[in-house]
């Protein structure tokens, strides 16, 4: 508050000065090693000591981007993409959630459940494939269908975890002021739960991302998944590789998004 | 007299699933309005189940616990709970967690609030009510802790070894901070300690208690004089009354 009228002594500025350093050079040596690996792929590929048509290049990876956005409607691709994970992200988030409620309030449902929920976390989802094509069609439902089954459960679990983890003393102290069940969860349980819904947000966006591009691989006729499917069928390496670079590009994105608005809402309670 | 609290043969039994554990027997006793009472005895001994039970959060295996002429059903926001840690509410500002008990007993009118912030104000607080708790030094959130049981007016107070947590010397100071706020207050409060120069620097009646299951070892009212805790601790009938207490728990 007070910090900038402070008088600092040089010790202070030397002390500065060498986490100001730090980072930089932290930065610097993190572009090094990229420009590193892409000059040296160019290079090596350039050189034909590796065969660019297995391996592709920075360059051709480049030019095929180029050649996705003119001709083949990148973004349209993207923007599939982009829904199926975002809808996944926000439905198995929100079903995560309220299950998890449900579970902390009842204790007997959470404890018939309990053998339910381990079996299905446990159960690789993707065995679901045929039946939820089966369901669903190939359409983006299926898809966004897949990424809520693999993102609801750790969703459930983190969020339950977090809850059930309220200090007993807390809820103590509640109840000797007369509150009910109700008023423990709004005034205790659900905000100081809040640091594990954070980390199950960021959790998630992950998990929605496995979700619909393993989804994609599946089903599907557009997204990036299935760009990166498609490549591999036709033996179009830079096709996979540019597709794969967007996605990267996308979920960084996204999950900086997330971070962010961590970062907004810590700042707004304070 | 004017009675607030009264056990009447009060006993109490835990069950677990491989055990049956007595934690009080046959325990009477009661408490009049105004005083200042502490339970001493050994840890472990049943002192905060005693204080469970007046709470109402659990229920007497037999006996009867009667506050202010009603037997105890459950908790109903007539009396403050403290507790050895201060359990303020990290993400609430002090003035908020102060007025957490208001929210809860739907009492959070203006009146009340401005009652919650001149109690603020008169005990040494005014200046962190936008704080949050980690940024107040252990006493001054004990003094918070002991501000939040007192908002909404409650009869009685229980306060459960609060200062056993706090290093020796800030623990003199909140004891005397507490005592002065409960006594300027009014209010009736039960001390539960197992620190015999705590109950006997506090007290206006000691009430001794054996080892588990606990039942009365033996009462004591200690006129001592002196204002404060501190002052009391350097009279001359102190050392006596510690012996005496000492004597009766070993
Ligand atoms: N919920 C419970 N279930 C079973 N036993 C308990 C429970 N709470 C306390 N006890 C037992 O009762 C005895 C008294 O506990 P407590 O009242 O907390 O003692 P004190 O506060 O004097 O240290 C202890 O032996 C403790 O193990
Ligand atoms: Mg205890």
């Amino acid at each position: 508050m007070k910090a900038q009228e402070k008088k600092f002594s040089k010790y202070h500025y030397l002390y500065t000065r060498k986490i100001k350093r730090d980072k930089a050079i932290t930065v610097i040596l993190q572009v090094f090693i990229l420009v590193l690996f892409l000059g040296l792929w160019e290079l090596l590929a350039y050189l034909n000591v590796i065969d660019s048509f297995v391996t592709s290049c920075p360059s051709k990876i480049v030019k095929t981007i180029g050649v996705l956005i003119t001709e083949n409607n990148l973004f349209y691709h993207m923007g599939i993409t982009l829904y199926e994970t975002i809808m996944g992200f926000l439905i198995a988030v929100f079903l995560g959630y309220v299950i998890a409620l449900i579970l902390w309030w009842s204790e007997r449902a959470r404890k018939v459940l309990e053998p339910y929920i381990v079996v299905l976390n446990s159960l690789p989802k993707i065995a679901l494939g045929p039946i939820i094509i089966v369901w669903f069609g190939s359409g983006s439902k299926a898809i966004i269908f897949m990424a809520i089954l693999i993102g609801i459960i750790v969703a459930i679990i983190t969020m339950l975890n977090g809850f059930l983890a309220t200090d007993k003393e807390k809820i103590l102290l509640l109840k000797s002021m007369g509150a009910n069940k109700f008023q423990i969860l709004s005034k205790l349980v659900v905000p100081g739960s809040f640091p594990t819904f954070i980390s199950m947000l960021k959790i998630s966006v992950g998990m929605a991302w496995i979700g619909s591009i393993m989804g994609e691989y599946l089903v599907s006729r557009a997204g990036l998944g299935y760009l990166i499917v498609y490549g591999g069928q036709v033996f179009k390496l830079d096709l996979v590789m540019a597709a794969t670079v967007v996605l990267c590009m996308l979920a960084t994105v996204m999950y900086l998004i997330v971070a962010m608005l961590e970062k907004c809402i810590i700042k707004y309670k304070n | 007299m004017n009675t607030l609290l009264e056990f009447k043969n009060v006993s109490l039994t835990y069950q677990t699933y491989t055990d049956e554990i007595t934690a009080i027997d046959d325990l009477s006793f009661s408490i009049d309005r105004g005083e200042f009472v502490s339970f001493i005895g050994p840890s472990g001994c049943g002192k905060t189940t005693i204080l469970s039970l007046v709470a109402g959060l659990i229920k007497p295996t037999s006996g009867k616990i009667i506050l202010g002429g009603r037997e105890i059903q459950k908790p109903d926001g007539n009396l403050g709970y403290m507790l050895q840690k201060d359990q303020l509410f990290p993400w609430r500002t002090i003035e908020k967690n102060v007025i957490l008990p208001l929210e809860i007993l739907r009492k959070n009118t203006s009146k009340n609030r401005e009652y919650a912030n001149d109690l603020l104000d008169k005990y040494g607080l005014k200046n962190f009510k936008k704080y949050y708790p980690d940024q107040l030094s252990g006493g001054m959130r004990q003094r918070v802790a002991l501000i939040r049981t007192m908002v909404y007016r409650p009869d009685l107070l229980l306060l459960d070894e609060p200062f056993s947590a706090l290093d020796y010397q800030t623990r003199l100071q909140v004891c005397d901070d507490v005592y002065k706020i409960i006594k300027a207050e009014n209010k009736t409060a039960i001390l539960v300690t197992h620190d015999i120069t705590e109950a006997i620097s506090m007290s206006d009646k000691i009430i001794v208690l054996t080892s588990r299951p606990a039942s009365l070892m033996a009462i004591h009212k200690p006129h001592i004089i002196g204002d404060t805790p501190i002052k009391k601790r350097e009279s001359e009938e102190f050392s006596g009354w510690f012996e005496k207490i000492w004597k009766e728990l070993n």
